[in-house]
Order: C-alpha cells, then structure tokens, then sequence
C-alpha cells in the first residue's frame, strides 16, 4: 500500500484531489449532470455508459437531491441535496479494491490506524431497472462509500461487469475535517459548507415537504412522461438508418425529470401506496426503453465504424 | 556467518510431528479459495456445503476411506482441509457380462466374432474372457480392470467441481475468462496435495500455492506448503483462518475490557456470530458516549449500538446501560486511537439521530392521530392497508377476549398443582384490549420506526407510555410481536397476549384466504412463526381458547371489512390444521415429547392447545408406569381387531351383558364400567394423570380377558357382542389420549 498523503483541509480539496487520483489512472473527468438527480448512478455517464461493450472509465461530482431526506437545514446529518462523487470503471478491473484502498490513502486516510471493512450492500433502483452486488465501505464504522458491481441497468444484463464506486463526500469530509455537523465543514479556505448550501437546504425542504403543488408536480410529471413516449414511439417508428441519430438522449433527460418530480410527489406525501408502485413501474418502463435504444444506437456505431 | 556452517535443528523440530506417524502413501489436501469480502452471514453454510461436497465426490471416487475434512473461512476465504487422503484410488476388477455363450462360442467351442468384438470392447484378450451361469442362462464374461487414478489428478476435478456447488443466496457475475458466477470475485486459488500444487482453473483463477495475508497488516503474496504452515504463516500475516479462534478472541477481550471498568457485556451471541466473520483479525476496543444520551429508551440505544454498528453494549452489575461500548476492529490494534475516536464520533451522530427522531414524533403527534395515516401503508395488496388490519385485529381481540374472560375465571380451578400460574394478570378489560390493538401498529409511521424498522411494536409501547397511555396498554403495544421465535420471550400481559393472538391469526387467516400460503422454504409473510407464536402463547399462558373458534373470529373479520376478500371452502379448518402442524413440531421440538405421545395425544383433539399440554404431559408421566406399555400393547390389538372386523361384523351400539359367555369378559366389562365413571368424573376436572392411572389399573383384567376370552368366536352373537365390549372400551378410554398410538416394545400375545 501507498503512503497516505496528507488529508485536504477543504471540501473542495477532497473533490480535486480525488479527480486527480482518477484522473491519473484514466478516467475523463466529466462534470455534474443538469438535470436534477437523486443519485449520481443517473448521470447519463453511468446509465447509458455502462450499457454496451465499449470500455470506460469516468469519474465526476454529482450533487444528488433526494427530497424526502431533507431536514430544513436543522439536522447535521441529513441533507437534501448531498455530494456524491461517482467513478465507473468498465469493464471493473481485478484491482478495483486495491484501486479503491489506494485513493483513500490519496485524501490522507493511513489504512493501517483505521478499521476499515467492505460490509454487504447490493443496490437496487427499481425507478431505472437497475440493480448491482456490492458492500458498503465502513471506515472506523462510518459507511463512506457504496462499491458495487452493476449487474443489471434498464433490465438489460450489463457486459462486462462495470464497477460503480460511490464517495459520500459530506460524510468522508466531516471525518477529515474531525467536524460533527456538515454544516461545520471548511468548503474553502475562507467559506463554510454552512455558507454556501444552508440557505439552500431550508429552502428546498420548505418546497418539497409543504409548498410544492401536488397538482401541477403531477401534471408536470405527466407532461414530461408523455413527450418521453412520444419521443421513443418515434424512434420505434423510425427506419433504421435514421435511429442512430435519434434524441434518445433527450428522453433520457425527461425521464430523469419524472423521477424527480416522482420523489417530490413523494416527499410531499400525497402518494397512495398503489399509486407508489404504479408512477415507479411507469418510470421504469421509460428508462427501459431508453436502455434498450441506446443499447441498439451502440450496435449501430459500432457497426458503421467495422 | 554462513547458515550453511551450522546445523539447523529447529528446522527439522518444524516438521508437523504428525508425519513421522501418518503411513507414507497418505497425504494432505488444501484448498483455499481467495475471494473479495464474502457476506459475513453466508459464509458458515458455505463452508458446511463445500464440506459435504468434497465429501460426497471423494466417497464417489472411492477416495473417502479414512479422509477427514474440515471446512472453515472468513471474509475474504474459504478454505478446506482433508486430511489421510491415500495418493491413489485403489484399482478394481469389475465383471462384465458380454454375449451368451452359445453367441460367443461355436460348436467347437472356438470363440465368435461377438465374442472378440466384446473382448475388443472391453480392452481384454480374447482368451482372457470366460463363461459365467446366470439365472438367464449362460455368459461370456470379461475381467476388467480399472487402474486407480492418482488422486492428484481426482483432486483437480473434485475441487472446482465442490467449490462450484456451493449455493449461494444470490450470485454476481464480473468480467473474468469464461463469465463466472459466484457470491463475489474470485481473486486466487490455493490447491495443494502432498506439498505440490494441483492444477485446475476456477472462476478464471488458476490453482497455485501462494494465498494473501490481511489486506493492511499482511503480505500480498505468501507461499503455502500445508494446512499447518498456512495457518500459521497466515496468523503472522494478521490472518486467523478458524472462525472459532476469532470468536474466542474476540470473548476473551470482550470480558477483559468491560471487567477492567468493572461492567459487563450485554450478552449477543447472534452478534458475536456476525462479528467473527466480519473482520480476518479482530480486535476488541472500548469506547464511550456521552451519559446524556441514556435518557432515551435502552431498546433504542442498543438497537443502534447492535443493529446498526455492530457494537457490544456494556452494562453495569445491576443490569443499567452504562455509557461505554466496545467494537470490533479488523486490526490488531488502534495504533493512534484513531479508531475509537472515529467510532465514538459515528455513535454519537447515530445517536443524536435517534434523539431527533425521539422529539421530531413527540413533536408532531400522538400515536392515536397516527391512526389515518395507516390507510396510506400496504400491509397486503389484496388484505389492504394497515388502518384495515388494525379493524380487523380489534374485531378478533374483542371476539378473543369475551371468549377468554368467562373461561378464565373458570379455568383457575383446572391449573394443575405444582404448575405456577405463568400469567401477570387474569384481567382482561376490553377497552384496554380495543385500546391497544388500535393503537399498535401506530408506530409504523414514526420516523423512530421508519429509522429503525427492528424496533416496530417496542417504539408504541414506549411512546404509549410517554404519551400517558395506561401501562397494561403500552406493555401490550409494546410486547405484541412477540413471540418471534420459538425462544423469544412472550407477551407479558394478558392484553399484550391477546392482541398479539389477533395480529398473528389475521395474518394467518388473511394470507391463506388470498392464497399466500407457506410452502418449502418460502414463507414471506412469516406465517410459520405467527402460528408457532399462537401455539406458545396458548399453551405457555395456559389460555383455554378453542384454536377453531379463534381462526373463524379472524376469517368473520376478513368479510366484514373487505368483501373483496373471498372466503375459500374449508378455510378455517385449513389455517387450524396449519397451526396444529406447528403445535406437533413445538412439542416435539421445543418441549421435548415423543412424536407418538403427540400423536397420542392430539388423536382425540387438540383444539384447546393448554389442555392439549396438559394430556401430553400426563401421557408422558403415564407411559413409564409399569402396566402402561402392556395395556398400549392391548389397545393397539384392539385397534387392529376392530379394523379388520369392521367390514363383515354388524357390532351392536352396546354390549349386552346377557350374552357374555365367559367370566373374563362379565369381569372386563365390570371393571370398564367402573373406570368410565371414573374418567367421566376426572377428565372435566382435568386430572388427566389421575385418569389415565385409571385406566392403566385395568391392565390385568384386560390381560386375563385376551387370555382365556376368543374374540372371534364361532356364534356370531357372541363375537358381535365381544367386539361392541372392546370397541367401547377403546372409545371411552381414547378421550385422554389414543393409546393405541403409542409404540411399545412389549408385543400382545398373538391369539385372537
């Protein structure tokens, strides 16, 4: 095992030191994806990425909004929107673990004063059809990251394997930083995490838990479902010379707008068990499709570039 | 300093001592597979598979003779041992029929074309072949010799083949050569025999000698030579390979440590289990929270400690929470305090957690505004919402609860001497009974619950009592799950048992109206336990409820609130059955009593379960008694008669004391009589052991009947009038128990 190099004093430290350790072990840095997301898994650099043959390997910083676990700003523990910083290796290496002890001890974590332990985690998102087998990384019993091995993406069988890795940046910056409340956590050298993202938190759980209108996030959701489908009947429509040009993309994008909306309707808990179960199958239904034409958009390419 | 100049003793001394003894043509087989951090929980099953596995393929290859294997792992490898292996499959001669001899011979008795092809076949000479007389008539026949294999070369095959049967819950795939499955990657293979590697390729890994120490304190890469030296070059390496040297470490410092603050570990061998498996080195350190935290609940504080971080809680003498806890570290030690610094850090963010979910549901409501909200959580897409279930529960606590009030007060009398009363109160009010059943499924929808799913009914309870709730009411809320199992404790009140009945027949009832029944392994809505948890809290709270009568109050609650819901035919009498299969298996596996005393005693019914107990119990006093096993015997030949008899024999309602012929059967008859108006007076009186002493008492006379009396006489009269004798003698006296049920040794004397 490498020396552990010395711990980065900010949030912004962590974030670039970590780019720079993938970076240097040949992953494009690609940045945060615009459409809001609950989990950096839903970056189209994952979804779609993992999808197909083709080698790959990418980390970025994805803000994720979950707005269910918002807290008004008051919880030091709990966030609206928190951090994650996502890498895929495809296919997922024989060294993916050693590749992970390794970046530890790059953001100043020695491995030999710590207890760390890889504890089963499988992830499972039934919104994107989308399921892996992995553990949780606890470091001296703080859960800092989720390691999986994605099997499954849009119901379609991933191959190869990719690994997903996972940093809780909040959680693995308040351990550097040996602060108690995220707020607390030096951002830079002169701004708090309080400073830059509280007035956020109080805002977004305001708007997500009491004043987001039930009906109009409904009917936006509708609204985003029905271009989605209109979108991918087109494609189906489609010749098939003219389908390896066609906006999937874009559909994707709407469908990660349903999911958001879906979250919101959630948090504001005016979601009846069946009708739960009902908006996740439409969801899903859309990111499926997605998986399944851009899965065929990749044979397309790869078939024009033999 | 050359170390060849000296001579090297310890060296030698090294040798497993073993060796000198153990027969030359014997070796060691060891097998490691290294594997990225396998589920800690899955992991002693695995190992108790690959066991069985290698030791079925070695008794196929007649290679099991005298071989002794041991599995064992951890979380990053499982390893196998088999020891006294021999270095070859014995060789075996083997018989082979080929054509008949009129085929294989001609008239000169020179051999045919079928018989060289057959010799050919079977790779003998021609002259080699002889003839052998079957009962089919006569044959050529060949011996065939199969030369045993090295067992090097079985091994190669053996080992992946075992390796690759272990079945796990779930399996992953990962980019390898040729696409295996398995729970996690596979990373290197050890696999040698006699000292020398054998080659075989797994999960796309090849077999080789070299396995890895612990991933931060050991080497990467360490040569093996056999099972004695790989267990202790891995322990230098920060590796211990037998589960039960981590557990036992992990014990020791476990008592050290809290008896150095002079406290106590709030016992957990389920998590010590869990603990031993998680960590390849482990280690035991202390730490602290802060003493404010002990105001919450200790339900919640351990639930966290264990649930969540696999923390030992500490207690003092007098059994309070003390504000230490010690983990278990993957590490040899805490080198900086680097790690208990960060556990104490992460318990205490857990903790203020569970503080904040504490008043954030103090904050917003009472447990009764819960109630609508229970309309929005599925309990089951066909049985409804949880606001449903809850109607359904306190229709069945109210029906329960005014059947078991009357037969309470009457059944103080019945409680057998000597039996302590197991109960808190004999009081059952039925507001406090309605109060608790609505409100306990209310926690569900707390964030303490929604946190800490584990702690559902025990979040009730202690919110009911901080929300001014009465205690019988809060303990019911509290306790209503229970039990969970066939060792956990049951509800303390007679409340908390009455609603956890309701709970449990609900599910019973609901889930076989919608068809949801348990079948093999597949049990998702629990209802095993539910019924297992019925029966103990019948029997073990001696509650005198008809079993039948309290699964109708359940499926009459299915129809009045959801008509969706179709009854199916004989449904009630199914979900019955289904708990008295679970009371069989609790008598017999949790209590103690011969699968026939069961029989026996559940043979004229078993609807009230506490005096179902009570009959068994008497039975299994009864059956060590001297005249008992021979009037079984007797009984039994009773049966037998009867049955055989049935079809041909037109038996009268009663004997008619007129048409007995002989002295034994007018004194049988006498005595039965006798002891029938005995039973008759102590079976309502539940004095079951007394009764069936009764009974046992007319062994003699019975004996001297079979004795002297022939049953099947040659007047019909008289036979009819015999077989009325025995066959009401077997009805009156099979209320208690069926004897005729019990396996005996002694054998009746065969005449009839």
């Amino acid at each position: 095992m490498t020396r552990a190099a010395q711990k980065p004093a900010t949030f912004q430290d962590l974030i670039l030191r970590l780019q720079q350790f993938w970076s240097a072990r040949g992953c494009l840095i690609q940045q945060p994806y615009d459409v809001e997301v609950g989990a950096g898994t839903m970056h189209p650099e994952t979804f779609l990425r993992v999808l197909g043959p083709e080698p790959h390997r990418v980390a970025y910083v994805q803000p994720s909004r979950r707005p269910a676990d918002g807290r008004y700003g008051d919880n030091p523990n709990r966030l609206y929107k928190h951090t994650q910083l996502q890498v895929i290796l495809k296919p997922s290496p024989a060294d993916s673990q050693e590749l992970y002890l390794q970046s530890l001890e790059a953001i100043g974590i020695p491995l030999r004063e710590h207890d760390l332990r890889f504890e089963e985690d499988n992830w499972e998102s039934p919104t994107l059809g989308a399921w892996g087998i992995g553990w949780q990384v606890l470091l001296d019993g703080l859960e800092i990251t989720q390691f999986t091995y994605f099997q499954q993406c849009g119901g379609l069988d991933l191959d190869p394997v990719s690994v997903e890795l996972t940093y809780g940046l909040e959680r693995i910056a308040a351990f550097l930083q040996g602060v108690e409340s995220v707020y607390d956590l030096r951002w830079s050298a002169d701004r708090s995490y309080r400073e830059v993202r509280w007035a956020e938190e109080q805002q977004f759980s305001a708007y997500s838990f009491d004043l987001a209108s039930p009906e109009r996030t409904r009917q936006q959701f509708n609204l985003a479902e029905a271009e989605a489908r209109t979108l991918l009947d087109g494609y189906d429509a489609r010749p098939e010379m003219e389908r390896p040009r066609f906006p999937v993309l874009a559909a994707y994008d709407l469908c990660l707008k349903c999911s958001h909306l879906f979250n919101l309707l959630d948090s504001r808990g005016v979601i009846s068990v069946t009708e739960r179960a009902e908006l996740i199958g439409r969801v899903r239904q859309l990111a499926c499709r997605v998986a399944a034409d851009y899965a065929e958009q990749i044979r397309f390419r790869a078939g024009a570039s033999a | 300093m050359s170390p060849r100049s000296k001579p090297r003793p310890r060296r030698a001394a090294h040798r497993p001592a073993s060796a000198a003894t153990r027969p030359a043509d014997h070796a060691e087989f060891l097998l490691e597979l290294g594997c990225e951090e396998i589920p800690a929980d899955m992991i002693p099953r695995a190992c108790e598979e690959l066991k069985a596995s290698l030791e079925k393929h070695l008794a196929a290859a007649a290679l099991s003779d005298g071989a002794v294997v041991e599995a064992f792992g951890g979380p990053r490898r499982l390893a196998a041992v088999i020891r006294n292996l021999p270095l070859k499959q014995q060789d075996v001669v083997r018989e082979v029929t080929g054509p008949s001899k009129a085929a294989a011979y001609d008239a000169q008795g020179l051999p045919t074309q079928a018989a060289a092809g057959f010799a050919a076949g079977k790779g003998v000479r021609v002259e080699d072949l002889f003839v052998v007389k079957l009962p089919k008539g006569e044959f050529a026949a060949a011996r065939q010799l199969t030369r045993g294999r090295p067992t090097a070369e079985v091994l190669r095959e053996i080992a992946p083949r075992s390796l690759a049967e272990i079945a796990w819950p779930k399996t992953m795939r990962w980019p390898a050569p040729g696409n295996p499955r398995f729970i996690r990657p596979v990373r290197w293979l050890v696999a040698l025999f006699a000292g020398r590697v054998v080659p075989f390729e797994f999960a796309g890994v090849r077999s080789g000698s070299h396995t890895q120490g612990h991933r931060f304190l050991g080497r990467r890469s360490i040569p093996v030579t056999n099972s004695a030296d790989y267990q202790s070059r891995l322990r230098r390496n920060f590796v211990l390979v037998n589960p039960t040297e981590r557990r036992q470490k992990i014990q020791k410092e476990l008592e050290a440590l809290a008896a150095a603050h002079a406290l106590r570990v709030h016992a957990d061998e389920a998590l010590l289990d869990k603990v031993s498996y998680l960590n390849e080195f482990p280690a035991v350190i202390p730490g602290g929270f802060d003493p404010s935290f002990l105001e919450l609940p200790q339900e919640i504080l351990i639930t966290v400690m264990r649930d969540h971080q696999k923390y030992f809680a500490v207690e003092t003498p007098g059994r309070e929470l003390a504000p230490h806890f010690l983990a278990v570290i993957n590490s040899d030690r805490d080198r900086r305090g680097q790690m208990r610094a960060g556990h104490e850090r992460v318990l205490r963010a857990r903790f203020a957690d569970a503080r904040f979910f504490w008043a954030a549901d103090q904050v917003k409501c009472r447990l009764a505004d819960n109630v609508p909200k229970l309309a929005a959580v599925t309990y089951e897409t066909r049985l409804g919402s949880y606001a449903q279930k809850i109607d359904r529960m306190r229709g069945v606590a109210r029906a329960l609860a005014l059947d078991l009030v009357p037969a309470l007060s009457q059944a103080e009398q019945f409680t057998p001497r000597g039996v302590p009363l197991d109960r808190v109160s004999i009081e059952l009010n039925l507001d406090v009974v309605d109060r608790a059943a609505l409100l306990s499924k209310c926690d569900l929808v707390t964030e303490m619950v929604h946190e800490f799913p584990e702690l559902q009914g025990i979040v009730g309870g202690l919110y009911a009592r901080a929300q001014g709730e009465s205690e019988e009411v809060a303990v019911a809320i509290y306790d209503h799950y229970r039990p969970a199992g066939l060792e956990d404790a049951l509800p303390r009140n007679l409340t908390g048992c009455v609603v956890a009945l309701a709970d449990k027949l609900d599910a019973l009832a609901g889930c076989f109206a919608v068809g949801k029944i348990p079948s093999g392994s597949s049990d998702p809505f629990a209802l095993r336990r539910a019924a297992a948890g019925v029966v103990r809290i019948l029997v073990e709270r001696r509650l005198p409820l008809s079993v039948l009568r309290a699964v109708e109050a359940a499926t009459a609650m299915l129809a009045v609130h959801n008509s969706r819901i179709a009854r199916p035919a004989g449904l009630e009498a199914r979900v019955a059955e289904f708990v008295a299969d679970r009371a069989r298996f609790y008598f017999q596996e949790r209590r103690g009593y011969a699968a026939d005393e069961v029989k026996a005693a559940m043979a004229p019914g078993w609807d009230d379960l506490a005096d179902l107990a009570d009959r068994v119990e008497a039975l299994r006093r009864i059956r060590v008694t001297e005249n008992f096993p021979p009037l079984a015997a007797a009984f039994k030949r009773i049966r037998n008669i009867l049955e055989k008899s049935a079809a041909e024999e037109a038996i009268p309602e009663a004997p008619d004391p007129a048409r007995f012929a002989a002295e034994e059967e007018r004194a049988l008859h006498a005595a039965a009589e006798a002891a029938v108006a005995d039973v008759a007076r102590l079976k309502p009186a539940r004095k079951y052991q007394q009764a069936l002493e009764r009974i046992a008492a007319l062994r003699p006379v019975v004996d001297r009947f079979f004795d002297k009396v022939m049953v099947m006489a040659e007047d019909r009269a008289v036979r009819a009038n015999r077989l009325a004798l025995l066959r009401n003698l077997l009805l009156e006296f099979s209320v208690i128990a069926d004897f005729s049920e019990i396996v005996t040794a002694v054998t009746a004397p065969k005449k009839t």
